[in-house]
């Protein structure tokens, strides 16, 4: 469990040289989101009903921003920044001539990428609190949750470094799965605007739940309910890390 | 023993990397592991340090069962890998505390093996560089002050100073020298002749996954190619002859000859007089003359 954390720590050490990088996308990111979809388009779309309640369209969209920032955070530090530590930069393997475990590693950087969702959820709920968008003090939970979606999007990010041949190749994942869910989780329209087809196919993507589960504590709307996403959510991390650690394992150890 | 190995072998699928392998390292010696590229140097020093599971075989190092205790004998001992494996992320100075967490090191403690190490490999003025900014040798000597920050018992050295100029070569080489003579065990795999013979007490030349010969360097001169060497290039038919005649040990590779043995000085005299006049000369033999010898001149690759 220390490995884990010295692992994490060497992350950590790096990000905080370059922290003023790491703060300027989450914390212009909602803003340009908010002013282009929220102020541009809330015009033409007027206000939203979502579970019983009517809502501006700028409050729709602000909780599924913070969704969508958790989930690029962790995948992206687990696909591409991961891929080029262990294959451009042989940093897992120096770490391997030492005590350290593939697990250890493969863990730290996992939870690393989670961190990173976290940290920046934290900044953009400062952004977006700003426009009033976000009710306190359940809102606060948001936080434990981008721990939770930055475990379950870093597992499988985590998961496609460990087969991809090539980083080009992450390429796939990014189009066919990111995008998708970017688009389809119910983030900028409600799902039941898409074919009946559509929305079951939209409950298999981990984004929806999270995005469901965002809007929720934003809102302080608490329901039972809510327990069928977070269990979703933490099912897909108890599903994809074992299989990251096993791919990883392959890949590493020859 | 610091490493017994016992009949070593590991494949990749078809691919047979170490057929048997067989070798004991004695505290405080340097052991060399010397073959041409694709021998199975790397391979078998990678099954050391437990970057590779070994496919059969019985191996220990420290008198512990590597298949057992793989985490407490990497607390023992510092790994110096064939490529540059530094943090290019992190400054001189952050890649040694970095790594010294990784061995659960503390803080000071980490901080003043972190300033002794740099000021032995002579870095202490680049502290702050980031690892890009530096040169090739002194990247390496990073490498090595690296893998020396756990006070290993035993330092693994794969090609220690492969792409390195001379100058920084040496320095490599006395840094080595100076960890020899404070009793470390060093195990390193080369295919620098003059580096083997000027650093390792014993060695084994390997290839196509097993072992050719072991010995000290003089030992191995002494029994495959004697002490002098005449080289006779474009050598005619009558020298050929001669040769034969005499039953001289050679090697004859067309455009040139090479007569192994002792005690030539008349020989070659005799020779340069009557058969050469020019493109004739009598040298030590060195370990090159015995590795050359032992794995042939076909090139590698």
């Amino acid at each position: 469990m220390k490995g884990v954390y010295h692992v994490w720590q060497r992350n950590w050490t790096v990000y905080r040289q370059n922290w003023k990088i790491g703060f300027l996308a989450p914390l212009l990111e909602p803003l340009f989101y908010l002013l282009a979809f929220g102020y541009g388009l809330s015009v033409l779309v007027g206000n939203i009903h979502d579970r019983g309640t009517e809502v501006s369209y700028t409050a729709f969209i602000a909780p599924a921003l913070i969704a969508i920032n958790i989930m690029n955070n962790a995948f992206f530090e687990n696909t591409y920044s991961s891929f080029v530590r262990m294959y451009y930069q042989k940093t897992f393997d120096a770490m391997m001539a030492t005590p350290l475990s593939v697990e250890e590693i493969i863990t730290g950087e996992i939870f690393w990428g989670a961190t990173k969702s976290v940290f920046s959820t934290i900044i953009m709920m400062t952004v977006i609190s700003l426009f009033g968008l976000i009710q306190y003090p359940a809102g606060l939970l948001l936080i434990p949750l981008a721990f939770i979606g930055g475990m379950a999007f870093g597992s499988i990010g985590m998961y496609f470094t460990g087969i991809v041949p090539h980083i080009d190749l992450f390429n796939l994942p990014f189009f066919l799965f990111i995008t998708p869910m970017f688009l389809f989780s119910g983030t900028f329209f409600p799902m039941e605007n898409l074919p009946q087809w559509a929305q079951l196919m939209a409950m298999f993507f981990p984004l929806t739940h999270l995005t469901m589960l965002a809007r929720s504590l934003s809102f302080s709307l608490f329901s039972a309910k809510m327990l069928w996403p977070l269990i979703y959510l933490l099912l897909f991390w108890a599903v994809f890390f074992p299989l990251a650690l096993y791919k990883m394992r392959q890949r590493l150890i020859k | 023993m610091i490493i017994e190995a016992e009949h070593l072998r590991k494949t990749f699928g078809a691919l047979v990397a170490v057929e048997d392998i067989s070798f004991h390292v004695r505290p405080g010696e340097c052991y060399g592991i010397l073959g041409p590229n694709g021998a199975g140097k790397t391979t078998t020093v990678r099954m050391i340090y437990g970057f590779s599971p070994m496919t059969a075989g019985h191996l220990t190092v420290f008198g512990l069962d590597i298949r057992h205790h793989m985490r407490t004998i990497k607390t023992r001992i510092g790994v110096c890998q064939q490529e540059n494996n530094l943090d290019p992320d992190l400054t001189v100075l952050e890649n040694l505390l970095v790594f010294a967490r990784y061995f659960n090191l503390s803080r000071r403690p980490a901080m003043e093996k972190a300033q002794e190490l740099l000021a032995f490999m002579a870095l202490d003025h680049r502290k702050e560089s980031k690892v890009l900014d530096l040169s090739g040798g002194m990247m390496r000597r990073l490498v090595l002050a690296r893998a020396l920050i756990n006070n290993p018992e035993l330092l693994i050295l794969d090609e220690p100073t492969t792409g390195l100029d001379p100058q920084s070569r040496h320095q490599v080489w006395e840094r080595l020298e100076e960890l020899k003579a404070m009793g470390m065990t060093l195990l390193l795999t080369t295919h620098y002749m003059d580096e083997a013979s000027r650093l390792c007490d014993r060695l084994i030349i390997i290839d196509h996954g097993r072992i050719l010969v072991e010995g000290s360097p003089a030992e191995l001169i002494r029994d495959y190619v004697g002490h002098d060497i005449i080289e006779v290039s474009d050598p005619g038919p009558a020298l050929r002859t001669f040769v034969q005649s005499h039953r001289l040990h050679h090697e004859d590779l067309g455009h040139r000859l090479i007569i192994y043995g002792n005690n030539h000085d008349d020989l070659y005299h005799e020779i340069r007089n009557t058969y050469c006049r020019e493109g004739c000369i009598m040298r030590m033999a060195s370990l090159e003359d015995v590795f050359l010898k032992l794995t042939g001149r076909g090139l590698r690759e």
